[in-house]
């Protein structure tokens, strides 16, 4: 069986290879961009401080030299510990993040499977990472780990709800659970017979766009939602008793998911890779230009989490239930409504 | 704001013939209509402090009245002074009244074994401490400091009832000077480990690392680095080693 | 325990109620969590046992001692100027704080007085360490709320005023620089100009957190209505500074009851707020830093001129008596109770110090509350360990 890359005529296992490995570098390169870029650096300026400057210029290699570190420490456990699960924990975690990126397109062609059911798939194995949690709460044999699991059980089963009512707006729209066609319908889209910006759905599902991204800090637990890590009360949560390599897992998985969700937001809501088709570039262009652009933008919305992380308190465990059940889910419920009324109207 | 201070001491103008502190012999007066003759002394310094000393048993009748009938609900600390001079002597006093009775030429002090009671005398060793004040009412504060004998049993009523906020300094009390309070709910070590022995601020526990060193006090035990006896900075090295 | 107030009743019902119901239903016991001795909320080495019903606190009881040095009895056996050393790390963030009730206590005994030059600059670094304390605790309680940013904020604009502190004293945290009868040193030439616009930053640091933090709907639903400490049960347990305040308790001791410093010169408010809650605690520490601005901006336009030290004998030899000082510090009434018999060394010295009656309160004010809630609690109640333990 073969099967077409870039034109090239490749075995099964080549393609999928090349598949796999592009989109890990393109995954860690992205993730450790973002690290260095908010983490290191945009956020050391918000608290009016340098961040790192030595390693590297201006402390580019900063994250490598971290890695460095974390991979040299000792791998340790508690004597409780129930050393099997404790140790699946991370690689469940970070096989979750993973396996988002699978169906996020960055071109024509540039997507590693192309699944009818895209969207769908993406929200489904986001979730994954809660038993990834859940199993490193129990296994750490720390109250703390627990109480922080528990929590973040609770949490990402409840923000799973809003975010995938958010997204049923844009499914509608386009008329389809497919990714491509997802941004094939903002780029081929117009505004009331204004085709030169496409349809991207931000401008439309708004609504939607503001209850994906509330729901992505959550399912990411970034601050105003990380009760399950709150350092100030349960220490790290489900992480407390991770280090080395371990941590360094939930540290990449952590921000990889962020990177994987915002690419997925920018394909649902900001065109994703595709320039307005009104502009006539072809597919070779655009399997250039395209990772470039949705890479950008993805880039862009992860600072947006970041700047909301570092600037606001978090909420109580019940504050931030009740704003999933009594604000987020009805506002989605309402925008699927109109959504749906507007588009049989129109 | 100086005129609604009516508490105000003006330390400057203190001395032996200040005039009468109305407002606190008012506080004094209150404590003996209240209480009658468990109030054994009472003190007042003009412009700075009311003493009152009561019988061991109207303790917590003394809490009772400064906080249910003249209304002194705020709690301040409670605490003990431990009367018994030092077995161990007067430490570096002792060694700056040798050296100050050398230089006037006299024999130095015998130090004193008695109890030296201070402010409204008394009678045991320990004695019971605790402050209480009136406040929340701009320009009518005051507060009072309460004082009490401990009999050799070493038990006094708890505040508790009265102050909660005496729950924790009566575990200090209990635990420092090993005095039982009756009614609290849980005399349990406050600072010290649970299987600590001794009650460290009386008087005749030791200070160890003192019995072990002298401290430096006025009267230097070691010669400074550099105003001594010793050979010039060359030799010094090799001198530090017998010094 | 006397004094519990109706909601106390009633959330301690509904914890008990909550209790036997999960019981009969479940058969799940209550989790005791230790939160310390080493935990980022306890900001030092404060344990706190809690017997919790899922994220409930049932019971919780605070122990405290990990830090204890025996200040008490180590003071028996120093001198008057040795002493200060000592009581300055008591409260270390605001330290020169500490040594000022101990210093007016032994004048008072030895019937000294400070030059007035003396009085004013001694206050000017009382109110300067007052700043630098609660500065720490408006960022600190954004951070145990989560917050990363303002800390970084509080910590950049302490420096100003610890470096202002240094100019004087010589020691950023322990300047150890009050004397019986005055003061070490003089003011440094050009540091009254100084102060004036380091007092302009502190303001614009004060405006900033209202904006960034207490301005924020997430702080304010975290805060508001959580921890309610009412008034007479506050002054019961003996809560005393911004805690008191914070019930509605309109008593300060810069006003009621100011000894030996400049505060009757100035022109200043005492802020109080009715609520008792964590966010009215923060609300009147942070109005609290701005007065300190005021007062100090007004100190330094008329710091007298004169002598810092007044006559003291060389061996210094407190006459035999008892005095109880206490002063307005960062964290509540910081006073001294100095037994002396006419020696170098004070009979015995008792420090009240305000952290210790002010955590005492915590059994009574953490039941019923839920974990997330101990952390902004704790740090709305403002403790440093140093200040409990001694």
């Amino acid at each position: 069986m073969t099967s077409a890359l870039l034109g090239l005529e490749l075995a099964y296992w080549q393609s999928t290879l090349i598949r796999v490995l592009a989109g890990l570098a393109a995954v860690l390169l992205l993730t450790g961009g973002v690290v260095y870029l908010y983490l290191f650096k945009f956020v050391s300026f918000m608290q009016s401080r340098l961040g790192p400057m030595e390693a590297g210029p201006y402390g580019s290699l900063q994250l490598l030299a971290e890695v460095g570190k974390w991979l040299q420490k000792e791998d340790i456990h508690t004597e409780d510990s129930d050393r099997l699960v404790f140790g699946l924990a991370p690689a469940v975690v970070l096989s979750s993040t993973f396996l988002m990126f699978v169906v996020i397109p960055a071109g024509p062609d540039l997507v590693i499977a192309n699944l009818g059911t895209g969207i769908y798939y993406v929200l489904a194995v986001s979730a994954l990472s809660v038993l990834g949690i859940l199993m490193a709460g129990w296994a750490s044999a720390n109250k703390y780990a627990l109480m922080g699991a528990l929590r973040a059980g609770g949490q990402l089963i409840a923000y799973e709800l809003p975010m995938v009512l958010a997204v049923l707006g844009v499914v509608i729209m386009a008329g389809s659970l497919n990714l491509q066609d997802i941004v094939a319908a903002q780029s081929t889209g117009e505004i009331f017979g204004i085709s030169w910006i496409g349809n991207p759905f931000i401008l439309t599902q708004f609504v939607a766009f503001a209850v994906f991204m509330i729901s992505v800090q959550a399912e990411l637990t970034q601050t105003p939602f990380d009760m399950p890590i709150a350092e100030s009360e349960l220490v790290a949560g489900y992480q407390v008793e991770y280090s080395g390599i371990r941590f360094l897992v939930y540290f990449i998985s952590e921000f990889a998911t962020a990177v994987a969700f915002a690419a997925v937001a920018s394909t649902l809501f900001l065109g994703g890779w595709a320039l307005p088709a009104s502009w006539g570039l072809s597919d070779g262009v655009m399997n250039v230009v395209g990772p470039l652009l949705v890479a950008t933008k993805a880039v862009l919305l992860v600072g947006v989490v970041f700047w909301v992380r570092f600037s606001f308190p978090r909420f109580r465990e019940d504050q931030l239930q009740r704003l999933a059940w009594k604000v987020l889910i009805p506002i989605a419920l309402a925008n699927i409504l109109v959504t749906a009324v507007f588009k049989v109207a129109f | 704001m100086a005129e609604d201070v009516t508490d105000t001491a003006e330390p400057a103008d203190e001395a032996p013939e200040a005039p009468v502190d109305e407002a606190r012999e008012r506080i004094a007066e209150a404590f003996r209509a209240e209480l009658g003759d468990a109030v054994e002394a009472t003190e007042v310094q003009a412009g700075r402090d009311v003493w009152v000393r009561v019988r061991t048993d109207a303790w917590r009748a003394a809490a009772e009245a400064a906080r249910n009938s003249l209304g002194a609900r705020y709690f301040c600390f409670l605490s003990v002074i431990d009367w018994l001079p030092s077995p161990f002597g007067r430490s570096m006093d002792a060694a700056v009244d040798v050296e100050l009775a050398r230089r006037a030429g006299e024999e130095p002090p015998v130090p004193s074994t008695e109890l030296a009671h201070g402010v409204t005398g008394g009678a045991t060793r320990f004695q019971l401490l605790a402050r209480v004040a009136d406040v929340g009412r701009p320009g009518e504060h005051w507060g009072v400091t309460l004082k009490a004998d401990v009999g050799d049993d070493l038990t006094v009523d708890s505040w508790v009832p009265v102050y909660a906020g005496a729950d924790w300094h009566e575990r200090e009390a209990w635990e420092m000077f090993g005095l039982t309070f009756t009614g609290h709910p849980g005399l349990r070590h406050m600072y010290l480990p649970s299987d600590f022995e001794g009650h460290p601020l009386r008087k005749e526990f030791p200070l160890l690392a003192r019995m072990v060193k002298p401290w430096p006090g006025i009267v230097d035990v070691e010669p400074m680095p550099g105003d001594d006896a010793e050979p010039a900075d060359g030799e010094a090295a090799d001198g530090e080693g017998d010094s | 325990m006397t004094a519990v107030t109706d909601r106390q009743k009633l959330q301690y019902i509904a914890a008990r109620a909550a209790d036997a119901r999960v019981n009969v239903e479940l058969e799940t016991e209550g989790m005791t969590l230790n939160i310390g001795p080493q935990h980022p909320a306890t900001h030092g080495t404060l344990r706190i046992v809690a017997r919790l019903d899922g994220e409930q606190v049932i019971a919780a009881e605070p122990v405290a001692g990990y830090m204890h040095r025996g200040y008490e009895k180590l003071a028996e056996v120093r001198t008057y100027a040795q002493i200060t050393t000592l009581v300055n790390r008591i409260d270390w963030l605001g330290s020169f704080a500490n040594e000022v009730p101990f210093i007016l206590a032994a004048e008072r005994l030895m019937e000294v007085e400070a030059p007035p030059r003396a009085t004013w600059i001694r206050t000017i670094l009382f109110e300067m360490s007052r700043i630098a304390n609660i500065i720490l605790f408006l960022g600190d309680m954004g951070v145990q709320l989560g917050a990363i940013t303002p800390v970084f904020f509080a910590f950049r604009d302490r420096e100003y005023v610890l470096d202002q502190i240094e100019r004087v004293t010589g020691g950023r945290f322990h300047p150890n620089f009050d004397r019986i009868g005055g003061l070490k040193d003089d003011l440094p030439k050009g540091w009254l100009a100084d102060t004036a616009q380091v007092m302009e930053k502190v303001r614009t640091f004060c405006d900033e957190i209202e904006d960034l933090l207490m301005g924020s709907e997430v702080f304010q639903q975290r805060t508001r209505g959580i921890g309610i400490i009412p008034p007479d049960v506050a002054l019961q347990y003996g809560l005393s500074g911004a805690n008191a305040r914070a019930s509605g308790i309109d008593w300060d001791l810069r006003r009621d009851g100011c000894v030996g410093l400049a505060y009757p010169e100035v022109d200043w408010k005492v802020w109080t707020h009715p609520d008792g809650d964590s966010f009215a605690r923060f609300w009147v520490r942070l109005q609290e830093v701005r007065e300190a601005t005021r007062i100090i901006d007004q100190l330094v336009e008329g710091v007298p001129s004169g002598p810092i030290m007044a006559k003291v004998p060389r061996i210094i030899k407190v006459p035999a008596g008892e005095a109880w000082v206490s002063t307005e510090n960062p964290l509540g009434e910081m006073g001294y109770y100095v037994v002396s018999q006419g020696d170098l060394t004070p009979f015995r010295l008792k420090i009240r110090s305000a952290s210790f009656n002010n955590i005492s309160i915590t059994p009574w004010l953490l039941r019923g509350v839920y974990v997330p809630d101990i952390v902004t609690i704790l740090a709305s109640l403002y403790f440093i360990l140093g200040d409990i333990d001694r």
